[in-house]
């Protein structure tokens, strides 16, 4: 069994404690991983993504094949559609809805909306507004990996949830509790709309 | 940390823990994507410190690798990383370690950029071992890079010659689980004196050991047949084709053939080329496909090996593209594999090109550049590398040029000199210390008509904020090479300072000789940093 996730954003989004968080959980249940990361200057403000590939035999490209992937998990919504070929058919898009607009010709909102929506598997939710809703402004990218948690076949999500803890440790247990909290809050929304983990 | 057996490592920290359990003195590096997170690394590395060992930044790859080479004289272990065109700044001093050789082990790790995520060219630093005659390591994996540092040094000390590590962005920044060993060396030292006329390269010394290193070829080529790292698969019977894998390619072709490839290969993770696998590979199949990440260097070899008509496919055939950096689907389509079908590209998509952070000083730099460069047309403003680079690209629009560490300052000069008026350099203070100090000797030794703006942010921040080596000292330096002391001013990029600042530009770009403004502000990621860390430590 593999899961091969696309995580993407704009450079100082967090794409990459999402990525230390996942990894942490697969180290644990003994998975083999390979990330292919994004240093320098792609990440002033520019587009980036890394390439997060876990399974249980060992792995041997860093990077993604086409049309392969499970999942895109995306802090951003046009940041999402920017890997849709490299989406399995069957994968899932796991996006926040909120667009990051550092450039003059963003498009269309609602064009952009209507597109990603129009996808087969998308769940696409306002993380920004859900951490500010519930005080944690520095939790989206959780409430999003609670979110995708019920995606993910091969990590089991209570799993993943201690991860989040072991690696929020070092803050002290308030922070542990508050993303904990933004883990569920995702994990539940996307319950909440009926996806359940076969 | 460094007591566990299996943890997940970039491909550049494989390498630095790889070097410290080798047993090295320190590394001597300058930072540079993808290679600076190799010095990072030891630099954070405990076993590092209690141990001692040098790692501060080095003001450039020259003299990053001159030091190695008096480490190795003294019988001690070095290391030298840098990105791939860093080859090129050192090479004067790398091509000639082959020649004194070495005493204590030298590894020097070239971490190659093919797409060009962060660089100016692809250059493929294969060559460069080639061209030395030494031999070249390229790990395919994470752990092939952590085993193979040891290797490296037993390697370099026992053939007394530096070894050249060749490495890509894709093994660079991606990270896996490495097993560490659990028994490692201490600070090494060969106990052999460094016998003064191998490093003497007068005419007559260096005749005789250019000899020796050619006469070493054959015991090169030896190794490299028999190397642990490189791999031969074979297959009964007449193969339609061969595959010769190097360093990561190899990932990518197994990507494609998971059950296993069916193809006789020859994996290359050690170079010179292991002519003998190859000529049997050759032998067993009809065709050889050469799968390679950076430019057609063993293709090329190849080529000539096993001329017309036998067939050797890869970029210069056209298999595979001839730019860029390989991709499983790029090598699948090599091997002939039919693709997936996949989601057509989106439609509402713009390109996110990187930029200038908000707040950045340099954004005040190039306001300023730009008010005073629009009132005399046909300026030119000469760029450099750097966060500033970023420059060119709209709103600001504002370089004409960028060509390599330092180039700036003397493009300005040379501009000059033609009679371009005015001709503005603008270069980082890391860039100055680099390479562009030299250059502004020249230009005050023929009283150049230039105007240098040292954009000084008090760090090396496109590469994340390293130590820059001239911090507090670029008007003492300026002065020193002879700028006049009336014409090396200082100011505070800051929109409130607008008029201030356009109006010194405005003084300098009229002053008939070489003048250096320094507009100075921290870099407001570092900045950050330090404030967030600040407050952590408040809490």
């Amino acid at each position: 069994m593999k899961t091969d996730i696309i995580l993407s954003g704009v450079g100082g989004q967090g794409i990459l404690s999402i990525a230390t968080i996942i990894g942490e959980a697969a180290t644990r249940m003994g998975l083999a991983l390979k990330q292919a990361e994004v240093h320098g200057m792609s990440q002033r403000g520019g587009d980036v993504q890394s390439n997060l590939r876990l399974s249980d035999k060992p792995i041997a490209s860093d990077l993604i094949p086409l049309g392969t992937a499970d999942m895109i998990l995306s802090l951003e919504p046009m940041e999402a559609l920017r890997y849709l070929p490299f989406l399995a058919k069957d994968g899932w898009i796991i996006t926040s809805s909120a667009p990051f607009k550092n450039i003059s010709n963003y498009p269309d909102e609602q064009a952009l909306t209507d597109e990603l929506k129009a996808q087969p598997h998308v769940v696409s939710l306002d993380v920004e507004q859900l951490a500010k809703e519930n005080q944690m402004p520095k939790s989206a990218n959780v409430i999003l990996l609670g979110a995708a948690s019920a995606f993910l076949k091969i990590l089991d999500p209570a799993t993943l949830r201690e991860s989040v803890g072991r690696i929020f440790a070092s803050k002290g247990e308030e922070v542990v509790q508050m993303n904990y909290r933004a883990f569920d809050i995702g994990h539940n929304y996307v319950k909440k709309l009926g996806f359940v983990k076969e | 940390m460094e007591n566990s057996e299996k943890f997940l490592l970039l491909g550049d920290q494989a390498i630095a823990l790889g070097a410290i359990h080798a047993g090295i003195s320190g590394v001597y590096a300058y930072p540079g994507t993808p290679s600076t997170e190799i010095t990072e690394y030891i630099q954070d590395s405990s076993l590092a410190k209690a141990r001692g060992l040098h790692s501060t930044w080095c003001t450039n790859e020259k003299t990053a690798m001159e030091a190695a080479l008096g480490v190795s004289y003294v019988g001690k272990r070095a290391l030298v990383c840098m990105k791939h065109v860093g080859m090129n700044v050192c090479a004067d001093a790398f091509v000639n370690s082959a020649i004194t050789g070495v005493n204590g082990g030298i590894v020097v790790v070239a971490a190659d950029d093919p797409s060009m995520h962060s660089s100016q060219n692809e250059q493929d630093s294969r060559f460069y071992g080639k061209f030395a005659m030494v031999p070249v390591l390229e790990p395919s994996s994470q752990q092939e890079a952590y085993d193979m540092m040891a290797y490296a040094y037993e390697l370099s000390e026992r053939e007394k010659l530096p070894v050249l590590m060749r490495i890509v962005t894709r093994l660079a920044h991606s990270r896996a689980a490495v097993q560490v060993k659990s028994s490692f060396l201490d600070v090494t030292c060969t106990g052999r004196e460094s016998v003064p006329s191998d490093w003497v390269l007068l005419p007559g010394n260096a005749r005789r050991r250019y000899l020796e290193v050619i006469a070493a070829q054959p015991q090169l080529l030896q190794l490299a047949e028999t190397s642990p790292f490189n791999k031969t698969v074979s297959r009964e019977g007449k193969a339609e084709r061969g595959i010769v894998a190097c360093g990561i390619g190899y990932n990518y072709v197994m990507e494609n053939y998971p059950e296993g490839c069916p193809f006789p290969m020859v994996k290359v993770s050690q170079y010179p080329l292991p002519m003998k696998q190859i000529a049997d590979l050759a032998e067993s199949c009809k065709e050889i496909l050469v799968v390679e990440d950076g430019q057609p260097f063993v293709e090329e070899q190849l080529k000539g090996l096993l001329p017309s008509p036998y067939v050797v496919k890869g970029r210069l055939s056209g298999d595979l593209p001839r730019t860029g950096e390989l991709t499983p689907d790029s090598v699948k389509i090599a091997l002939g594999i039919a693709s997936v079908e996949v989601y057509a590209p989106a439609q509402h998509l713009v390109p996110r090109p990187p930029a200038l952070c908000v707040g950045c000083g340099h954004r005040d730099v190039y306001d300023a550049l730009n008010r005073v460069a629009a009132e005399y047309p046909g300026a030119k403003i000469f760029g450099d590398i750097g966060c500033y680079t970023l420059g060119a690209l709209p709103p600001f629009r504002a370089l004409n040029s960028c060509v390599d560490m330092g180039a700036s300052i003397t493009m300005a000069k040379g501009a000059a000199d033609a009679g371009q008026f005015p001709a503005i350099a603008i270069i980082g203070d890391s860039t100055f210390t680099h390479s562009g100090m030299t250059g502004l000797l020249d230009a005050v030794n023929d009283k150049a008509n230039i105007t240098v703006v040292i954009s000084d942010n008090l760090t090396t921040a496109m590469t994340g904020g390293q130590d820059s080596a001239g911090t507090n000292k670029f008007e003492a330096i300026c002065l020193g090479l002879g700028v006049e002391p009336e014409h090396v001013r200082v100011v505070v990029p800051l929109p409130k300072n607008m008029d201030e600042i356009t109006r010194i530009i405005r003084e300098e770009i009229e002053y008939q000789g070489v003048s250096v403004i320094i507009p100075r502000r921290e870099c407001i990621q570092t900045l950050n940093r330090k404030l967030k860390k600040k407050r952590a430590e408040k809490k």
